[in-house]
């Protein structure tokens, strides 16, 4: 698998705490924090592909981190991780740009699967972009 | 009808008939006292007017008769009347106008009959009458008139002895009366089949022959009135009977004149008063009896059936509120326990992903490990569905709506179904109407209950069950489809029956239910605008209806 980066953020230390290792033995390169504040801390020096974000946390939601994400680094793929099955969360992360939405509890795999997609969706867009800036280049 | 309402009405009753009885028995009674008494007070006036109106009558008489025998006195001397030839042509004269005189005599001081005109000359001629008390009394007081005797010819009479002092010389005249006269008079003041009227003197003997009150000169069949002074009016029972007695005392002679009546016959038109009183008295306590218990019972009736409205209104109000209370905790309870349940997953998967490692392949125990975290995973998945379920439960999504064919969808949820039912000898039957419209609604929610339904009527019924679903279309306004699901298991029990919609209720815990199925149904059902109700005699299956609305 081809290694890329992913940032867990959720309050529940044990969760971060596994998926981290776990995404690790995955072979990724995985980092957790359990606040919104302290991810857009770490998005200020480090560069992330998918981000796993739940949208229940005390201090700055799930929501509201997500919207200063994205207007930080657009690139960056984020999959909301909902608690309360409550789908108005999860469609509101898709209106603001999130990759998907997950209902916990959610399988490792699936979550896992779900992770590899988005990375994808973002290597993919990545080479569109690249595309573009190379075939638009001579009309500027 | 419960205790509670049967004495309501009894009460409502009770009241409704002392307040309008009461014044119908007051009125009736007050009615019947005045009339009664107005009556009475009628009936002693006019017998005590007719005893008073036959008094003067009587005392009317008895001075004409006492005049002209005092004008024959004062008109004529001793001598000239001793003339018996003379005294017979005075007697034919007097005779001439009135045949009441019997006969007429002239008798000296004393005693002796100087003449005499009439049928017994030979008889009384000779009589001296000095020692009849009559004489002394006359004698004395100058008019007498005596009591009525039969005398010597077995006939009723009287006499009237009128004295004269002329010079020194004191006589009498005396003039025997018939009383047939006197009973005529009397007998004018009987009224009515057993009225009666006569004349006592101060003996209490009778002076004329009554009708029923006795012989002439007896004492009369009746109570004493000798001595009454002035004129009364009595109701007397006397042998037996009521009988109204007016009595009045005549001054000259002294007799008193009695009228009797039939007190019964004399108040018959009272008593026929009152007899209609009472009869439409009687009528009117039938009618407001029967008004008020008719109006009570339609009004219990009504009242019967508003609380049930509005119980049945209330139930689905509570309903509805425990739906979304709980509907609220399942989502809180299962939001909470979601976190924990990840990472309890996660840190099996990780255990899993560890054991995978070569070091741990050859250790003794890594079968049973496996097995455990195989076992903890499988649990993981039930306890996600529950929460999912509840979760589900407890959200408040809008409904996708969509045109639904009713048909069509309860055929591919039966396709769903059935391998299952085909597997435990379950026939499934569909009977459906013709004409039923699309409706509008969300397909896949619909589709969720109508799956609820079917699985736990397959759970109902066992082997070789029998599960049937109808459908029909009500054209009404709002127009609806009804959905009926029915089974022939063993029905539900009576005091099960409300429960059947409450979360986690469940009659197969032991099976795995979670008691949500129906739950989450209703709450679908009632978010679509319809309802669903259950019915079962908790013997011979039970139905589950659904009505949709067309829209």
């Amino acid at each position: 698998m081809e290694k890329f980066r992913v940032l867990i953020v959720d309050d529940e230390d044990d969760f971060v705490e596994t998926m981290v290792k776990r995404l690790k033995s995955k072979g990724l390169e995985a980092e957790g924090v359990n606040r919104g504040h302290a991810a857009l801390e770490l998005l200020r020096h480090k560069e992330f592909d998918v981000c796993v974000l739940d949208v229940r946390m005390p201090g700055m939601d799930g929501i509201e981190t997500l919207r200063e994400m994205k207007k930080r680094d657009p690139s960056l793929e984020v999959i909301i991780l909902t608690g309360h099955g409550s789908v108005e969360s999860g469609i509101q992360g898709l209106q603001l740009g999130a990759y998907n939405y997950v209902m916990k509890p959610v399988p490792f795999p699936e979550l896992l699967e779900q992770i590899v997609q988005a990375y994808e969706r973002k290597v993919i867009e990545e080479e569109r972009r690249q595309h573009r800036l190379v075939h638009d280049a001579p009309e500027l | 009808m419960s205790v509670y309402h049967r004495k309501l009405r009894c009460k409502m009753i009770v009241l409704t008939l002392s307040f309008s009885l009461i014044p119908l028995f007051v009125l009736g009674a007050t009615f019947y006292y005045q009339f009664s008494s107005a009556y009475e007070g009628m009936v002693l006036e006019s017998i005590r007017n007719r005893a008073q109106n036959r008094v003067s009558a009587l005392e009317l008489f008895f001075e004409e008769r006492v005049a002209q025998l005092t004008v024959l006195v004062m008109n004529h001397s001793y001598k000239t009347l001793s003339d018996e030839e003379f005294l017979n042509q005075l007697f034919e004269s007097m005779q001439s106008r009135s045949k009441s005189y019997t006969d007429l005599g002239l008798i000296d001081a004393d005693g002796n009959h100087v003449a005499y005109v009439g049928p017994f000359y030979e008889k009384l001629k000779h009589v001296n009458y000095v020692h009849e008390p009559w004489f002394s009394a006359v004698m004395s007081s100058g008019l007498f008139i005596s009591d009525v005797f039969s005398g010597f010819r077995k006939v009723p009479h009287f006499i009237i002895a009128v004295r004269r002092i002329e010079g020194n010389r004191t006589w009498i005249l005396r003039a025997t009366v018939n009383s047939d006269i006197i009973d005529k008079i009397v007998r004018t003041g009987q009224l009515g089949r057993k009225g009666d009227a006569f004349l006592v003197n101060y003996r209490n003997e009778l002076q004329t022959s009554p009708r029923f009150s006795g012989e002439l000169l007896s004492k009369p069949r009746a109570p004493d009135f000798s001595s009454t002074a002035g004129t009364i009016v009595e109701k007397v029972k006397f042998e037996g009977e009521s009988y109204l007695f007016a009595a009045s005392a005549l001054a000259n002679p002294r007799w008193v004149m009695v009228i009797r009546e039939d007190l019964s016959e004399k108040m018959a038109p009272l008593f026929e008063a009152s007899y209609l009183e009472g009869v439409i008295g009687g009528l009117g306590i039938l009618l407001v009896v029967v008004g008020t218990l008719f109006t009570t019972r339609s009004m219990t009736n009504e009242l019967i059936r508003m609380e049930h409205e509005k119980g049945v209104a209330d139930h689905a109000m509570m309903q509805a509120a425990k739906m979304a209370a709980l509907g609220k905790m399942a989502a809180g309870v299962a939001h909470e326990i979601n976190n924990p349940l990840q990472i309890i997953g996660d840190q099996a998967g990780w255990m899993k992903d560890l054991l995978a490692e070569e070091e741990f392949r050859e250790s003794a125990n890594y079968e049973e490990l496996t097995n455990c975290l195989k076992k903890i995973e499988r649990n993981l998945e039930r306890c996600r569905s529950i929460t999912h379920r509840m979760l589900r439960f407890g959200r408040r999504m809008e409904p996708a709506l969509e045109e639904v064919d009713v048909h069509s969808l309860i055929d591919e949820t039966i396709t769903f179904l059935e391998n299952e039912a085909r597997f435990r000898e379950i026939h499934i039957e569909t009977q459906y109407a013709e004409k039923v419209p699309h409706i509008t609604t969300d397909r896949a929610q619909l589709q969720q209950v109508f799956l609820n339904i079917i699985d736990n009527g397959l759970d109902a019924v066992g082997r070789g069950g029998m599960i049937r679903v109808k459908t029909s279309y009500n054209s009404g306004i709002p127009g609806e489809v009804i959905i009926e699901f029915t089974d022939n298991g063993p029905g539900i029990p009576k005091d099960m029956l409300s429960k059947v919609f409450d979360p986690f209720f469940s009659t197969k815990p032991a099976n795995g239910g979670t008691g949500l199925g129906l739950s989450i149904s209703y709450s679908i059902i009632e978010k679509l605008g319809g309802k669903i109700s259950v019915e079962s005699d908790g013997k011979h299956g039970a139905t589950f209806t659904i009505r949709l609305p067309v829209k």
